[in-house]
């Protein structure tokens, strides 16, 4: 961007002033006030007292149990969201705006309703809840249970970020790669993935951080097993209930800076794309 | 571009797998509430969908999401102006941060919220001396709520303010209108469907959100009990019924909302050529 000119439609100063100080305000009493107070409060006993509270063995379970959701999850949601940003944005087709709805969906569903499912279909009064618990795979107030309603609610991540790169990248280098002699693979290795990239990355990162993050879904499948269906926000949730209030804080705080990571990724995939679109 | 011919390969591959995984993953399991809530008797279904303490929970989460919602109205339209209009220091960090509330996990906001806003917390106290308790009341429910929804209402005007640029309020100006009639005839118009969009995704978020409201919102039934906790609360006390006839309630507003909001998106392509929003 060159030197900006004075246009009649500037707003004056004052108005800029004002409405500058308002946003600031707003923000720093509705979001940067709640995140200063976790902060604060995790540090009141001192960095001695939070390193125990984020080291201690429950909150290791729950830490690896975390883990082991994302490492799932995620990956079912980069199969799937790359699939249908594919499908949904070079070809046209009957229903596709349908299907394009129906991924949406688990944005619209309360997180309690989206655990709610699971119960119903795996847990011990549903048609085949018994017959699973009886060879043994206990999906309800289990980790698999876990694993489901993340994937359910982390659904629309990948393929949310993606369409739109994919869309507006249309599908003329596609199809000269494939005039060139390349397999179809190829041309999705090479040419598709390469410039979608940076929309891949924010939409895993966002999936991510909803999958590590996800609460009401997982309180509902969980069963609040500690050390064994025990997620990070789930143990914050206990450690909260029991009047440890710097403990719950301090554990908060991996899940603050999480998020932190996840907006500086997605801003610097947006710089990137602006620069390059520049 | 018109397409001729399917030179590119892959369509029956990932549309199968996305198809095969949305009705694994999304329809089979949506389906299962719609049809246990099938197996109820009409009396029963009745019982639980019309209970007086159901009925106050719908009463409280239409309410507050809808105030919230509203809310988040003149709010996104402040961070949207501010943030494409204005140069100011901090403004690109202000940008990436506005979509804080959408990225923190809902336990950890309804903790922060919850310690700043009760009796004992930073604002909390003053308030509640001046009369004004925010904390376990129908009023720490809004404010979750608002916190919730602002990014999304933010993220559907800016841009369409930003495509709108200052052209079409320049020729207002040489054209002898005043700012107020600038603003009030060409730009509010201009991004209403953009806000209109916002506000229904912040509505539909709201509706359903349960983490960052249950810390703050004291939970006491017919009070401030929202109709996701009462879901929560059923399947506690394994009233499986009741749980599924209440979030079958909960899931038609959301479809019926969906729709609106599809219908929504399509306007505001129609009015500025581009889609709304990338978070909802």
């Amino acid at each position: 961007m060159s030197r900006r000119r004075v246009r009649p439609t500037d707003d004056p100063a004052v108005v800029r002033w004002v409405l500058t100080a308002l946003a600031l305000g707003v923000f720093g009493v509705l979001v940067g006030l709640p995140v200063a107070v976790v902060v604060a409060g995790a540090l009141r006993h001192g960095v001695e007292a939070y390193l125990r509270a984020i080291t201690d063995p429950l909150t290791v379970d729950a830490l690896q149990l975390t883990l082991l959701v994302v490492a799932v999850a995620v990956p079912v949601n980069i199969v799937f969201g790359v699939a249908a940003a594919w499908a949904l944005a070079k070809f046209d087709f009957p229903g596709r705006a349908a299907l394009i709805t129906l991924i949406d969906l688990p944005f619209a569903v309360s997180p309690v309703i989206s655990g709610l499912v699971f119960v119903l279909l795996f847990g011990g009064r549903s048609l085949i809840g018994p017959w699973l618990i009886a060879h043994g795979w206990h999906i309800v107030f289990a980790p698999a249970g876990i694993i489901l309603a993340t994937v359910f609610v982390t659904f629309p991540f990948v393929a949310r970020e993606l369409l739109p790169a994919l869309e507006a990248a249309g599908r003329t280098n596609e199809e000269a790669a494939l005039v060139c002699g390349a397999t179809g693979w190829q041309t999705f290795w090479r040419v598709t993935l390469p410039n979608a990239r940076g929309a891949l990355l924010a939409g895993v990162a966002l999936a991510t951080a909803r999958a590590a993050g996800e609460f009401g879904a997982v309180s509902v499948v969980s069963g609040h097993i500690r050390g064994r269906t025990n997620t990070l926000p789930l143990h914050i949730e206990i450690l909260y209930n029991e009047y440890d209030f710097s403990g719950a804080l301090a554990v908060a705080t991996l899940l603050v800076a999480l998020a932190l990571v996840t907006l500086a990724i997605r801003w610097a995939v947006d710089a990137h794309a602006a620069r390059d679109a520049a | 571009m018109r397409r001729r011919r399917d030179a590119l390969p892959g369509l029956s591959l990932t549309l199968s797998l996305t198809v095969g995984g949305l009705l694994l993953f999304i329809v089979v399991p949506l389906t299962t509430v719609v049809a246990t809530s099938a197996h109820l008797t009409a009396g029963r279904f009745w019982a639980a969908v019309a209970s007086p303490r159901a009925i106050a929970s719908y009463r409280l989460s239409f309410g507050a999401s809808l105030v919230a919602a509203a809310a988040c109205a003149p709010l996104g339209l402040l961070f949207a102006w501010v943030l494409t209009r204005y140069r100011f220091p901090g403004r690109r960090l202000l940008d990436a941060l506005i979509d804080l509330p959408f990225a923190l996990p809902t336990a950890v906001s309804g903790i922060a919220l919850t310690t700043v806003w009760a009796q004992t917390g930073w604002l909390g106290r003053p308030l509640a001396r001046a009369g004004v308790p925010v904390a376990f009341t129908a009023a720490g429910v809004t404010l979750a709520l608002i916190f919730i929804g602002l990014p999304f209402v933010v993220r559907a005007i800016m841009p369409v303010l930003d495509a709108l640029g200052h052209e079409p309020e320049e020729a207002g100006a040489v054209l002898g209108a005043s700012r107020w009639q600038t603003l009030a005839r060409i730009t509010l118009p201009t991004l209403l469907p953009a806000v209109l969009t916002g506000v229904a995704l912040a509505f539909a978020r709201a509706l359903g959100e349960y983490g960052s409201v249950v810390f703050i919102a004291g939970n006491l039934p017919l009070r401030t009990e929202i109709a996701p906790l009462l879901i929560m609360t059923k399947l506690e006390e394994y009233d499986y019924a009741g749980a599924t006839a209440v979030a079958v309630v909960l899931l038609a507003a959301s479809f019926l909302l969906l729709l609106v909001l599809n219908r929504a998106q399509a306007w505001t392509a129609e009015r500025t050529g581009m889609t709304a929003s990338r978070i909802g």
